[in-house]
């Protein structure tokens, strides 16, 4: 990415890219924290993520800030325009990541004062899956690796599956005991707000592809929500 | 990185070279015993903005000059390869130079007008071709011309005055009043707003973006902003050999020779 004939222009683009890395590990962590404080039960922690979510969207105005310095003043062209273009949509993602975080943290605020539900146990596994892929796009990012994007992007399908079989056990679960609805309706929301979370390091992952080929990825991300009911199912209801 | 080190020229020409505004294979410029320019081939196609980029000395303008002839008047100048204007060649032996150059007009880079009235500058063409049968067709090519330029509405009053007396930018358009009054058909312009502020440097462009519906330009331009404004397709030059040539949006979105992004990015050693 150096070689700038300009050296004031590889620093300014390399803080750029120091920022989105930056950004990514905290959104990382701040995944990873809530999760803890909910399977845990600890308050504490999942209050201190609600409280440093504020980092992740000072991170972003820092990108902004940047991003327009650079188009303004150095008009940039080709890969770099690209990578420009890709931090300011990046970043997008990731304070969204950063948000999602936070509502996990405050659910588990609530969860952490009610008795636990088994399917509490389901929530994790998907995390670790969700945070591994955060991981795997932040390396192609600061790897420059197409390829690397394009196989973290290809493991979304799982994490559409873990949330659709979630779903489907918080449901047999509200249905055996509804003293169970409440905790299962946090639950659902906790495990829809991990999947987003997915959905956004998907797009990371894309917006590296078009950063570093100029290309978008082709074809259709395998999708595996089933949670969802197919078009011609809502045109059927009178 | 999807950048290659080999040419990325596959756009460069078309299939069929009859179907090009003006058409260049296999182009060796030398100067002496230097060689200028190493076997350009590209089309150029018809009402379309042309851009021409790439460091200084890489043959840029050489070939600009190439399209009209201009190089003949360069003594140890020698071209080879051929040279399609409408499928004609043009440097056919029974070719008139003269008359070459009325269908393909140039803009130079420093504004030039002749020492002469406004109205003059631009009657000068019309009158040594014979364009015009009364002096009412004559006034009649002048405002139009002056028009076409966007320049009417700033001299209608002063048409009697010096050329010379106008602002740079104003010199500009009466120099593309003047090249357009011929009705060429293709208008070749060799870095035409690099003496120009930025207000003037945006009407000239403006004015190429209108031109672009009568004509067909080729531009050489150092400011890759400017080849980005004002072309829809751009070839990229260095050391004489064009390296790559494509839409302008691919160009400076995703070149792909490396010299090319070097170049556009700002990474040149």
């Amino acid at each position: 990415m150096g070689d700038h004939t300009m050296r004031a222009y590889d620093a300014e683009l390399e803080r750029l890219a120091q920022a989105i890395t930056r950004m990514g590990g905290l959104a990382e962590s701040q995944l990873d924290q809530a999760i803890g404080a909910l399977v845990r039960r600890d308050s504490d922690l999942a209050a201190r993520v609600v409280a440093s979510d504020h980092q992740i969207d000072e991170l972003e105005h820092e990108v902004q800030n940047l991003t327009v310095r650079l188009l303004a003043l150095r008009q940039p062209m080709a890969i770099d325009l690209r990578a420009i273009v890709a931090a300011l949509r990046i970043s997008s993602d990731l304070e969204r990541i950063g948000d999602y975080a936070a509502n996990v943290a405050k659910r588990a605020l609530v969860l952490n004062r009610i008795p636990m539900v088994e399917p509490v146990g389901a929530i994790p596994r998907m995390g670790r899956v969700v945070a591994e892929i955060i991981r795997e796009v932040l390396d192609a990012y600061v790897e420059n690796d197409a390829d690397k994007a394009l196989a973290a992007w290809r493991r979304d399908e799982e994490v559409d599956e873990m949330h659709t079989s979630l779903f489907r056990e918080l449901i047999t679960y509200m249905m055996e005991d509804p003293r169970n609805i409440t905790a299962c309706t946090h639950l659902m929301f906790i495990a829809k707000n991990i999947e987003r979370i997915g959905d956004h390091a998907t797009n990371v992952a894309e917006t590296i592809h078009f950063q570093v080929r100029g290309t978008p990825i082709v074809g259709e991300r395998p999708k595996a929500d089933a949670i969802a009911p197919p078009p011609e199912a809502e045109e059927e209801i009178p | 990185m999807n950048v290659a080190s080999k040419p990325a020229l596959d756009q460069a020409t078309l299939d069929d070279r009859r179907l090009a505004k003006v058409s260049a294979r296999d182009v060796d410029v030398f100067y002496g015993a230097k060689q200028a320019l190493k076997s350009v081939s590209i089309d150029i196609r018809p009402n379309e903005v042309t851009a021409l980029i790439g460091p200084s000395g890489c043959g840029k303008s050489t070939f600009l000059r190439c399209l009209n002839r201009m190089n003949d008047l360069i003594e140890s100048c020698r071209v080879a390869g051929s040279i399609w204007l409408d499928g004609e060649d043009i440097y056919t032996s029974g070719l008139d130079p003269v008359q070459l150059r009325a269908r393909v007009g140039m803009v130079f880079q420093k504004p030039n007008p002749f020492p002469k009235t406004i109205y003059d500058n631009v009657a000068y063409g019309p009158r040594i071709h014979g364009l015009a049968r009364s002096r009412a067709e004559l006034d009649e090519i002048v405002m139009t011309s002056l028009e076409k330029a966007g320049l009417i509405d700033e001299v209608k009053d002063r048409l009697q005055e010096q050329g010379t007396g106008l602002s740079g930018g104003q010199q500009q358009r009466l120099c593309i009043a003047r090249a357009i009054a011929v009705s060429p058909e293709v208008i070749l312009m060799d870095e035409p707003c690099s003496a120009l502020d930025p207000i003037a440097t945006a009407k000239v462009e403006e004015l190429i973006d209108e031109l672009r519906q009568r004509f067909t330009i080729v531009i050489v331009t150092h400011s890759m902003q400017q080849a980005a404004r004002v072309s829809q397709r751009t070839g990229f030059f260095h050391l004489g050999e064009l390296v790559e040539c494509g839409e302008t949006e691919q160009i400076f979105t995703n070149p792909r020779h490396k010299l090319t992004q070097g170049y556009i990015t700002g990474r040149f050693g």
